[in-house]
């Protein structure tokens, strides 16, 4: 058994709770990672992943305990050793690539530096072979130019770049053993795709073992060999990656996969009830028996053991894994949408433009703004009534500061906004009357943030209640519980603050907050992006049926183009602020299609190991658009000549009513690239 | 850079004038004016107008604001009216004096304080972190005129150790002057001392709980390694402007301490003129204050931006 490489042996981390009772994060984990083996730990938000990741480095956050077990490596335990011996083991033998490369690199240190420490820690090269080898670690995560990149603060490099200067660094200890926590969240589809592929090549290029954690089974789909999926602190299931995937035998998996959405079906996935339970509540039996399908008596007062299934080659943690041993994952069911739009137009935009720019002092007195390369430009879409559409794009697409415009919350340059064809509406906030105001409202991507943490649930709804409808006493009460119950919380929740919340229940009263201005258009950013799975599908289906309750219109901001494509009826494709591509959603997910929708369709990642992403042009990170001819020219791989560079691509339309911004002949686009 | 250099003199300018306006406005506003406050009961009819000729206040009040505040670019105050001396020379040896005391206690105050806040931050919740907070939030919260009263009481008077209050001329030799200022420079130097090293103690702690951090202890560095390249540098930077408060402060704030121990600073200053409605001297004082706390927090912040690596690009991105 010499290739086992980490050795997690009964391992149970926890804290101790106010009364003192001892709760457990990690309850009797134990696992193996082989020589050269990729390992993708998957799980909700608190299942604990984390905490198993930093405890196989033999670190335990401040305020958590080792209370049994041991992690193994080279036959010491890890959790046992002195920092002295763990300084010799960290970055050398096992190196850790973090969440978030942004937070993780010291912001007073320059690049060079942060690699050239953990040179001089874990090797002996000179000063002069260092400084070699640095550039050669950048050009290996293939950072353009490392002599100046090595010389910059971590600020000055966009997110992706970050990301690749922590790969250089938890490469530079050579160490047999990478720890990667979530490398990929937070970064742009495209990027994240990019970043895996690195990945993939340095596990096969330097035989490094590597234990990726994630709660994005798309990514862990793309890296693992073996797939350990945790659930409150367990193990619930672990095996080969392709049957955990294509046939998961544990019912958290199975409803898990079955909520993610997918590009080749359009409708909505069928969401998982419930949420994880909180650390130290469940006292006994299965602890996912709340929220499973499949459970019985049994279930609720015997805890499952870890089962290995020989013939299988998988160990699971359920009493009633039969039952789904021949259910197949391809039987997802998705709740297919229905067009709702009418032909009455409720929203426009006609060549809007808007500018980010600081405006010369002239320019501030006479209150205008100039600026020849605004951010945004030649936005025109017409939204129907009763329509979902979506703006797609990455970060830096301008999505976002189109929904502000609509909002009012920043002003136009150019261009108008009207509403129900006849009423415009001011750019600027504060010439908005209550009226316009009310029939536009905004959910934002964090519900964190978008809830006043000293309001309770009732104060939270009661204000655009008391705002726009002045109610009062008795019926605003009544008006609050209604709009709970639409959201499904109970009338108990009233009392309650955003803190004693989960993140989905949040959402729902941040929804159910838009909701109470009985709105004509919900402007929707990001809305689920920072839900965890399951949970997202609760919301997308919540959302949905709002919109068939009410007949409102959404406008819905994502980079995720499969959420995209299972809610919207429309989308428009954005790059640098200028459109790309609108169309109904089914022709924009095929052919043919802009480059750039190429590029994004190409880069998500599926929870399937046979759907490989397709890269077709570098992420690099564009901080202006170009000043003239087409958005997309830096980045095209299909550029047809110089008329890219100098005129901007005229709309052409497709038979079925998709518009594309394109010099290349819709016939052309029409052929496959790949 | 350079432009935001210039434009934070400027704003600097600015603000002085704002407050010379304000204290000249509020000087004009009050009942009464230098010769009444000069002549007292004689203050009527010919003696008032030719106090009035003399002092040049029968010309209309903006007249006076310019020719006060061109003199006072070039340090001339004009005269004090208690002494009749030119306030020039009244407040140089003030300023002296004060500088003496706040360099001392910011000398001893500011090294104590750090090293205070590091150890209390590193070992955080054991026990030199419990001993030191304790005694820093004693130490905060007894006010001044009791701590520097107990320090009179016991090393002054029952061990005979030092002088209880500075007697001697403030032009004697540094030496002869120490013994004096030992116990007000401790009385000044506890509080600051406790409210900085509280400050430096959660800066610290902040930035060990940071991804960052977590990162270098993952990498393998050693801890004193991570402690000095990865946190005292981003922990002491917001440390900077509360230390050119605390300066500012300690020069022309110390009222009270100055007054316990009869030093003859610029604090004390401030309360005897006001007292003897010393109209242009208290004039002068605030603009003197003023200008301390503009250019030393202007100095604070431009360290800041030349120490912290995102600030700089991102001004000179701008």
């Amino acid at each position: 058994m010499t290739d086992i490489i980490q050795k997690v042996k009964n391992l149970s981390i926890g804290f101790r709770s106010k009364k003192g009772e001892e709760i457990l994060i990690l309850k009797n984990i134990s696992t193996n990672i082989k020589k050269g083996e990729t390992v993708g730990i998957v799980g909700e938000s608190g299942s604990g992943k984390s905490t198993l990741a930093l405890a196989m480095m033999g670190y335990v956050k401040h305020g958590l305990y080792t209370i049994g077990g041991e992690c193994q490596f080279n036959s010491s335990n890890l959790l046992k050793m002195k920092s002295k011996d763990l300084e010799k083991i960290r970055g050398r033998k096992i190196a850790m690539i973090p969440q978030n490369a942004g937070q993780a690199l010291t912001p007073n240190l320059k690049i060079g530096y942060q690699i050239d420490e953990a040179l001089q820690l874990h090797s002996d090269l000179d000063e002069k072979e260092r400084e070699k080898k640095i550039s050669e670690l950048l050009n290996k995560v293939r950072l353009p130019s490392p002599e100046t990149i090595a010389l910059r603060y971590p600020h000055e490099l966009s997110g992706g770049q970050q990301q690749r200067v922590a790969v250089a660094m938890a490469l530079a200890g050579t160490p047999d053993l990478l720890l990667l926590d979530e490398p990929t969240t937070g970064l742009d589809v495209t990027t994240q795709a990019h970043v895996l592929e690195l990945l993939n090549f340095i596990a096969k290029d330097t035989g490094t073992s590597m234990v990726y954690v994630s709660h994005d089974l798309g990514a862990i789909a793309q890296v693992s060999d073996r797939i350990i999926v945790m659930y409150s602190g367990e193990i619930v299931l672990e095996g080969p990656s392709r049957d955990i995937l294509k046939r998961p035998i544990h019912p958290y998996t199975h409803g898990l996969l079955k909520s993610i959405p997918k590009l080749s079906l359009a409708g909505l996935p069928e969401s998982m009830p419930g949420t994880q339970p909180q650390p130290g509540t469940i006292q006994s039996g299965c602890s996912f028996f709340d929220r499973c399908n499949f459970s019985d008596e049994n279930c609720k007062n015997n805890s499952p053991k870890l089962e290995f299934l020989k013939d299988l080659n998988t160990s699971v943690r359920c009493f009633n894994y039969e039952k789904l041993v021949n259910e197949s994952q391809a039987s997802q069911t998705v709740n297919k949408i229905k067009n709702k739009s009418q032909d009455k137009e409720i929203l426009n935009l006609s060549e809007v433009s808007i500018s980010y720019a600081k405006q010369k002092l002239l320019d501030q007195i006479f209150n205008r703004i100039s600026d020849d390369n605004p951010t945004v430009k030649d936005i025109n879409i017409n939204i129907k009534k009763g329509e979902t559409i979506a703006l797609v794009g990455e970060s830096g697409s301008g999505k976002s500061t189109i929904l502000k415009s609509i909002a009012g919350l920043l002003r136009t340059k150019d261009g108008l906004i009207r509403f129900d064809e006849n009423r415009n509406l001011s750019s600027d906030l504060k010439e908005r009357d209550p009226n316009d105001l009310r029939i536009i409202q905004l959910i934002f991507q964090n519900p964190d943030e978008s809830l006043n943490p000293n309001h309770t649930v009732e104060e939270i709804i009661a204000q655009p209640l008391k705002l726009y409808f002045g109610l009062k006493g008795e019926e605003l009460k009544k008006n609050i519980i209604d709009l709970l119950q639409k959201v499904r919380l109970g009338e108990f929740y009233t009392s309650r603050y955003p803190r004693q919340l989960s993140g989905g229940e949040k959402q729902r009263v941040a929804v159910a907050r838009a909701f109470a201005a009985k709105p004509d258009i919900i402007l929707c950013d990001e809305v689920t992006s920072a839900l965890d799975v399951s949970v997202q599908a609760a919301v997308l289906n919540l959302l949905q049926q709002l919109k068939e309750d009410f007949g409102t219109t959404y406008i819905f901001v994502s980079h995720d183009l499969a959420v995209v494509r299972a809610i919207s009826d429309r989308v428009a494709v954005l790059y640098q602020g200028r459109l790309c591509e609108v169309g109904p959603s089914n022709d924009v997910y095929k052919f043919p299609s802009h480059p750039y929708t190429e590029v994004l369709l190409g880069a998500v990642l599926e929870p399937d190991p046979d759907i490989k992403p397709k890269l077709v042009a570098e992420d690099i990170v564009e901080e202006r658009p170009p000043e003239k001819g087409c958005s997309f020219q830096g980045r095209c791989s299909r550029i047809v000549g110089d008329i890219c560079k100098k005129e901007i691509p005229p709309w052409q339309l497709t038979d079925s009513g998709n518009a594309i911004r394109c010099h290349i002949p819709i016939k052309e686009l029409q052929k496959e690239q790949f | 850079m350079l432009f935001l250099i210039i434009k934070r003199i400027l704003l600097g300018f600015i603000t002085l004038f704002i407050v010379s306006i304000i204290t000249f406005v509020g000087t004009e506003v009050l009942p009464g004016d230098a010769c009444t406050t000069y002549l007292e009961r004689q203050a009527f009819g010919e003696q008032l107008e030719a106090c009035y000729r003399r002092l040049g206040l029968n010309v209309p009040a903006y007249e006076r604001y310019v020719s006060w505040a061109l003199n006072a670019i070039q340090g001339d105050f004009g005269y004090s009216l208690s002494g009749e001396m030119p306030i020039k020379e009244v407040l140089g040896p003030r300023i002296k004096n004060s500088l003496v005391l706040a360099s001392a206690a910011i000398f001893i105050g500011i090294p104590i304080a750090l090293i205070l806040g590091i150890i209390t931050a590193l070992w955080r919740d054991k026990l030199p972190d419990v001993a030191i907070s304790t005694v820093t939030i004693f130490a905060m919260t007894i006010p001044e005129f009791i701590s520097a009263t107990l320090l009179i009481l016991i090393i002054a008077i029952w061990l005979e150790w030092l002088p209880g209050i500075v007697i001697v001329p403030t032009d004697v030799s540094f030496l002869e002057l120490l013994p004096n200022i030992i116990l007000p420079v401790v009385a000044i130097a506890m509080i600051m001392t406790a409210h900085m090293a509280r400050m430096v103690r959660s800066s610290v702690i902040q930035v060990m709980a940071s991804e960052y951090v977590q990162m270098a202890i993952l990498k393998g560095v050693p801890y004193w390694k991570m402690v000095f390249k990865h946190v005292l540098p981003n922990a002491l930077l917001p440390a900077i402007n509360v230390v050119a408060l605390t300066i500012a402060w300690l020069l022309g704030g110390v009222v009270v301490t100055e007054v316990v121990f009869n030093y003859p600073g610029l604090g004390r200053l401030v309360i005897e003129s006001i007292s003897n409605r010393d109209l242009p001297t208290v004039q002068a004082l605030a603009i003197i204050l003023a200008s301390i706390y503009v250019s030393i927090n202007l100095l604070a912040d431009l360290l800041t931006l030349m120490l912290n690596p995102r600030l700089k690009t991102l001004q000179i991105r701008k």
